[in-house]
């Protein structure tokens, strides 16, 4: 039964050509632009390298304080004492790296200056992620503890600072702002998306320039908590949650009373819905309404539009659907077909779609457009599609197939 | 076989009201060929659509191998179409996406049993054999002549060895020549067990069949057997 609906189906696509392309472009397009973006929200929320562990790690980006009158709000990355404190110290943490938010500098080739953005980290930060070392090792402890100069570069500052013939680049120095640094390891570098991660050059945060030892609340870093497992997570956020506020507050700052003190520690999904909402929770229903909205837009334009062809295209087989009445075809039967093979047609727009998608994907990351994006089809990506095909299929096959019911046999065979 | 008592069939609309048949009290028994003649608008159509269930009467009792269908629900209407009743239309109404093969299939498509995808294509060659076709069953309908797709039609017909074939003008569309082998395929299967009941304009054509009933504005005016049948 199934291969002969299949069969029909196939038939009825190759009616009327330029129908069939109309609603094959726009099932095609509609779930293209649904895959490239549910493939770069991925890219951005998903575990991803270097951060493979999003599953289990807890983000802090941001000390926020706030005076007793409410009126004013002091904001931003914290010093790296604050962190070396209170969450280098986490007992129900697997381990927790501090690292500073990126630093632009400026590098020499001769007269040649390159942009370079700089990382200061300590030896989990290597631990806690997961980098491709292509060439050397990660400076550890003792790098830190001795102060070295040294730095882990990424391919493409290589590629950009040393010669093409440059095959190996460690134990070379590189001199940036003035300071000379040995190169100890090279990795593949990371997509600018990934905040946390991305760099073109780490050092020890011992080094100059990383302002370590800056006192007070406030600086210029972040850090990772990586607990033993993604069910661990809770207790890790409320050990720090519990240190925060054991914490005396700072008294008079820059004029002001700062009351309340508060630093969150949230899974990377958490923390990007929080810097989208700016901090307020009301937004976020705002937030899901206009994605909804979008959504729907989306899905529910193409649907609409595909039940009204596929209803003319019903009655256009009239008589057809009469034939196989007349000859004992159940209502329930025919509705089955008529569903099948919307289905069929959608998981064809699917297909095209999801070649679309691999071919924008490719040119994206080829481009250069974001340096060294991986965007990817990977299986949630691709489940999400197919069940976007399905639910496609049915909407836009139910309502016609229910029409096609009520037809009256004598009159659809006289038509 | 066959048993109509009373039955009325009305066609409304908002604002009109047609009565398309009558008081209709009709037995037709098994192994029959009748044919259904009258001026156009007088109901054969109708008469025919409300014995082989494609539409339910106004007033009235439908009766069909001894079951009385008037309260049955669409699926098992279109179970006892499928297993007693065989459709052959003036037009033909073969799907034209679907080869010779295929159309005569349809029947055996919603047929409950343990029939396979070969057992059904063996059946449906088998019933293009006996109209004759056997070397067609590749072509798609807009490959045939008219009297090809008439006997394609016959094929879809019989595949199911139903017990009643009903025939709406099966030789209207067709020159006599055609209509002749198109009638001589229906005698032999009426010689073969088949009930049929024919509409048809053709006075020649109604004379080969063993009963004629006259319908005239929506009621019977005649019921005879024909002393002569095609036979």
């Amino acid at each position: 039964m199934l291969t002969n609906a299949l069969k029909i189906a196939w038939k009825v696509l190759l009616r009327h050509p330029f129908y069939t392309f109309i609603t094959l472009f726009g099932i095609s397009l509609t779930l293209t632009v649904l895959m490239v973006l549910t493939s770069f929200i991925d890219h951005v929320i998903g575990s991803h390298y270097p951060e493979l562990k999003r599953d289990r790690s807890l983000y802090i980006d941001r000390l926020m304080m706030t005076d007793s009158a409410q009126s004013s709000m002091s904001s931003g990355p914290m010093s790296f004492k604050f962190l070396a404190n209170y969450a280098k110290t986490l007992k129900t943490a697997d381990r927790v790296t501090v690292f500073s938010t990126p630093k632009s500098s400026n590098a020499y080739i001769g007269s040649r200056k390159i942009k370079v953005n700089t990382k200061f980290t300590d030896a989990d930060f290597w631990t806690v992620t997961d980098f491709d070392f292509l060439e050397g090792k990660p400076y550890n402890e003792q790098s830190i503890v001795n102060g070295d100069f040294v730095a882990v570069i990424t391919d493409g500052f290589k590629h950009d600072y040393f010669s093409e013939d440059d095959k190996s680049v460690v134990g070379k120095t590189i001199e940036i702002e003035n300071v000379r640094y040995k190169v100890i390891g090279v990795v593949r570098g990371t997509p600018i998306t990934r905040y946390f991660t991305n760099a073109d050059i780490y050092f020890p945060y011992t080094v100059p320039k990383s302002n370590y030892q800056s006192g007070g609340m406030r600086g210029n870093y972040s850090a990772i908590l990586l607990a033993k497992s993604s069910g661990d997570m809770m207790a890790v956020q409320r050990e720090f949650q519990e240190r925060m506020s054991r914490i005396p507050k700072p008294g008079v700052e820059d004029g002001f009373k700062y009351a309340v003190l508060e630093v969150k520690s949230d899974s990377f999904k958490e923390y990007a819905l929080n810097t989208i909402m700016a901090g307020n929770p009301g937004a976020r229903v705002i937030f899901y309404g206009v994605i909804t909205f979008i959504l729907l837009m989306l899905l529910g334009l193409p649907t609409i539009n595909l039940v009204n062809l596929n209803v003319s295209r019903m009655l256009e087989r009239a008589s057809e659907i009469g034939i196989r009445k007349a000859f004992g075809a159940p209502i329930r039967t025919l509705m089955w077909q008529f569903i099948v093979e919307n289905i069929f047609i959608t998981f064809i727009g699917g297909a095209i779609a999801l070649v679309f998608t691999f071919v924008i994907i490719m040119l994206i990351n080829t481009s250069g457009w974001i340096a060294y994006s991986d965007l990817t089809i990977n299986v949630s990506v691709f489940v999400v599609s197919l069940l976007i095909c399905l639910l496609f299929g049915l909407l836009s096959g139910v309502i016609p197939a229910v029409r096609m019911s009520k037809m009256n046999i004598v009159e659809v065979l006289k038509s | 076989m066959i048993t109509l008592q009373n039955i009325e069939k009305v066609y409304r609309t908002s604002t009109i009201e047609t009565l398309a048949l009558t008081n209709i009290n009709l037995h037709i028994g098994a192994g029959e060929f009748v044919s259904i003649m009258g001026p156009s608008g007088c109901g054969k159509s109708t008469l025919l659509n409300l014995i082989g269930l494609l539409d339910e009467p106004s007033a009235g009792h439908v009766e069909i191998g001894g079951q009385a269908v008037t309260t049955y629900r669409d699926k098992d209407l279109a179970r006892l179409r499928n297993q007693k009743i065989g459709f052959i239309f003036q037009s033909f109404h073969l799907i034209n996406d679907l080869s010779v093969l295929d159309n005569v299939e349809i029947p055996l498509l919603y047929r409950k049993g343990d029939e396979t995808g070969s057992s059904r294509r063996q059946l449906a060659k088998e019933a293009l054999e006996k109209v004759g076709l056997s070397n067609r069953i590749g072509h798609f309908p807009g490959q045939l002549s008219g009297g090809q797709k008439q006997r394609v039609a016959i094929a879809r017909a019989i595949v199911g060895h139903p017990a009643i074939i009903l025939a709406d003008e099966p030789t209207g569309n067709l020159d006599s020549g055609m209509g002749n082998e198109i009638m001589n395929i229906l005698q032999q299967l009426n010689a073969d067990g088949s009930t049929i009941i024919m509409v048809t304009h053709d006075e020649t054509m109604a004379k080969k069949t063993h009963r004629l009933v006259r319908l005239f504005d929506g009621s019977m005016v005649g019921d005879a057997s024909l002393v002569m049948s095609g036979k």
